[in-house]
């Protein structure tokens, strides 16, 4: 199969200037307004030789850091900037979303807007007619049809620029991290509309997003972007372990360094230790460890309850586990501080990266305080079951599940 | 359908192009259309009052207060044929020049054919001229002016396209200029100004004493447009070389405006 993009040796140099002004001085300054600055300037590279093909209905994932280069990819992709040198070969029409509702004007109505943002992204009139009810449908805002655009709120301007979107029938969709915005319900519905465009309808798709978790549910594989130059690709989930694994920073634990004012409870102390209280942040997989943890009462209050959350290096929520501190009687004992232990069986998480956010609160009342990386887990295989498994997603949990065969 | 996207080279008109993306024509011009006259309660009756006012102030000051001849036409006549004209030059050009700013955060996230942003923005003027022109109409009958349909059907259509062209030359020369060189957002309101005393739009060329500003004045493009529109209702003889000049102004500068666009609008977005 012919890939439908071939991007052979693309690079793009900017050229950055600087100014020679080893000091400031008044005489200098007004002597330079009649001469020319001196500038020195040096190229800087964006892109450097940057390769890679997609096959037609491939989506992939560009990953990396803040400024490795990925806008730039996509603007190039996107004809918005021409490359330096190198060149691309695209074999389909190439819609880019690098923000949603380019264009919109906010003098004009909704219904005026749907067609102006939907031709500006390359839609043609006919096709804007043919999918408008679907579009206004989609968006959720068929009362304000003809209403102008600024008396939308922001979440309804969006829910409107992403509905028009959703309806190119481009056979390439560029897609740079446009939905990161908006409320969690609507960001379901637009990732539930994205695995639809690429899983059902075959299209291809380029996407940058800083959610790995995002990533790694949408694309088959990606590549990762540092300082301008592919340094890993291949599977999603491999490319973001590996990115992963290199920006891993060790977060030991959790210390309060000042007194918060205004919070009634607050976490003061956090760290994990093993079997023995030896601190740590790597484990095996078939070792128990525990997370001490300490917080300090200011003003007693009732019906508080101690949680944490362990998260994978995706962001996703693995469990939770929680304490009523009701039973301390927190309430009568005044200002003090109480230690916790959370004890960890062993064999639970898989070889990963995890990371645990932790908070007091009153259930479906208020938080009271949170911390959202409390310090980092890392469980280190030592010969699992899964070992030679190596490279393939087994999620995240070991479960002893009991196999039985019955009669045959 | 296969393309390549490379490295800028060579110069082309992407006139194909430009006819796929012909709905964006249509779209912007639209846009920039209803916006002009949103949340104003006369709506698309400025785009008449605004000359009609013009016209009159003219009229009492050049006409009345200080006999400025005009051509064997009534003064209101005269000042507002040149008006209509110029009017489609002046806002094109000011409209034009700013596009690329001031539509900086649509080049910046999409492609389409540069030239359509400028473009829309010279169509935008002309819509503003039919409006007007329904005025013009009124005040020929009004005024009872002997007009030779020949003449007009042949003079008319030429001094409109000549307007376009410089109109679309200067803009989008200055389109590509402003988004270098911000300077020009102050330099065109200026040059505006400027080009109305170079243009006989509110007095006649002929009461230029000097034959050397008679040349200076048929540098501007705009003044073969205003004089050809006028000869449907004039019977004075055209100053041939004089027009000349001026139509080869028109050319040259639509075709540098053109060309110097083409040139640089691969780097727009990283510009703007």
């Amino acid at each position: 199969m012919k890939p439908i993009l071939e991007i052979i040796d693309i690079s793009k140099t900017f050229r950055i200037q600087h100014e020679q002004k080893p000091y400031l001085s008044i005489r200098d300054s007004i002597s330079n307004v009649f001469k020319p600055l001196k500038k020195s300037s040096e190229d800087f590279f964006a892109l450097k030789d940057v390769t890679f093909d997609v096959l037609p209905g491939e989506s992939v994932g560009i990953i990396g850091k803040n400024g490795a280069g990925k806008s730039t990819l996509l603007k190039i992709l996107s004809k918005i900037t021409p490359p330096t040198s190198g060149k691309i070969i695209s074999r389909g029409r190439i819609a880019s979303l690098l923000e949603v509702g380019t264009g919109f004007h906010p003098e004009l109505s909704g219904r005026e807007n749907i067609f102006l943002n939907g031709s500006i992204l390359g839609m043609k009139r006919v096709e804007i007619q043919k999918n408008f009810d679907a579009i206004v449908d989609f968006s959720g805002v068929e009362k304000f049809l003809d209403t102008p655009l600024k008396h939308y709120s922001s979440g309804m301007q969006l829910r409107l620029a992403f509905a028009v979107a959703a309806f190119l029938e481009n056979e390439i969709l560029i897609i740079d991290e446009v939905l990161a915005v908006g409320d969690a319900e609507f960001q379901k519905k637009c990732m539930g509309k994205m695995e639809d465009v690429s899983k059902n309808q075959g299209r291809t798709i380029l996407f940058v997003s800083h959610q790995m978790g995002m990533v790694n549910m949408l694309c088959n594989n990606a590549i990762l972007l540092e300082k301008g130059k592919i340094s890993f690709s291949g599977k999603s989930f491999e490319v973001i372990n590996h990115y992963n694994d290199i920006n891993f920073k060790e977060n030991a634990g959790y210390e309060l360094t000042k007194e918060p004012t205004g919070k009634d409870i607050y976490i003061t102390r956090a760290y994990l230790t093993d079997s023995k209280g030896k601190a740590s942040s790597n484990y095996a997989f078939n070792e128990e460890f525990k997370l001490n943890l300490s917080f300090k009462v200011k003003n007693p209050l009732k019906n508080v309850v101690l949680g944490i959350i362990v998260k994978d290096n995706f962001g996703r929520r693995i469990f939770t586990s929680q304490t009523d501190l009701n039973n301390l009687n927190i309430s009568e004992k005044g200002e003090k501080e109480y230690k916790f232990t959370v004890r960890f069986p062993h064999t639970l998480l898989t070889p990963n990266h995890y990371s645990i956010f932790c908070a007091l609160h009153i259930p479906n009342i208020r938080v009271i305080d949170e911390i959202n990386d409390l310090c980092s887990l890392n469980i280190i295989d030592t010969g699992s079951i899964f070992s030679m498994y190596e490279g393939v997603d087994f999620g995240c949990v070991f479960a002893n599940c009991e196999w039985n065969l019955l009669e045959e | 359908m296969e393309y390549e996207i490379r490295p800028k080279e060579k110069l082309n008109l992407g006139l194909a192009e430009l006819w796929e993306y012909r709905e964006l024509f249509y779209f912007f011009t639209w846009r920039d259309i209803k916006v002009k006259y949103k949340q104003t309660v006369l709506g698309f009756a400025w785009a008449v009052l605004q000359p009609f006012f013009m016209m009159l102030v003219f009229s009492v000051f050049f006409g009345q207060a200080l006999n400025v001849p005009s051509e064997n036409l009534p003064y209101p006549v005269f000042v507002f044929s040149g008006l209509l004209l110029w009017n489609i030059f002046s806002s094109g050009i000011t409209a034009a020049g700013n596009s690329m700013v001031s539509n900086a955060n649509i080049i910046k996230k999409i492609y389409f054919p540069r030239l359509i942003i400028p473009i829309s923005s010279v169509l935008v003027s002309l819509f503003d001229f039919l409006m007007a022109s329904i005025i013009f109409i009124g005040m020929l009958l009004y005024f009872q002016i002997n007009i030779h349909p020949l003449k007009i059907f042949f003079y008319i259509p030429i001094s409109l396209f000549v307007t376009c062209i410089s109109t679309f030359g200067l803009g989008t020369l200055l389109a590509a200029l402003n988004i270098k060189y911000r300077d020009f957002r102050y330099i065109i309101p200026f040059m505006v100004q400027i080009l109305l005393f170079m243009t006989p739009v509110i007095y006649p060329v002929s009461i230029l004493t000097h034959e050397w500003l008679k040349y200076l004045v048929a540098l501007n493009p705009m003044y073969s447009a205003v004089t050809l529109f006028r000869a449907g209702f004039i019977e004075n003889p055209l100053q041939i070389n004089l027009l000349l000049i001026s139509l080869c102004s028109a050319i040259l500068l639509f075709v540098v405006g053109l060309y110097y666009f083409r040139k640089t609008e691969a780097y727009f977005a990283d510009l703007a």
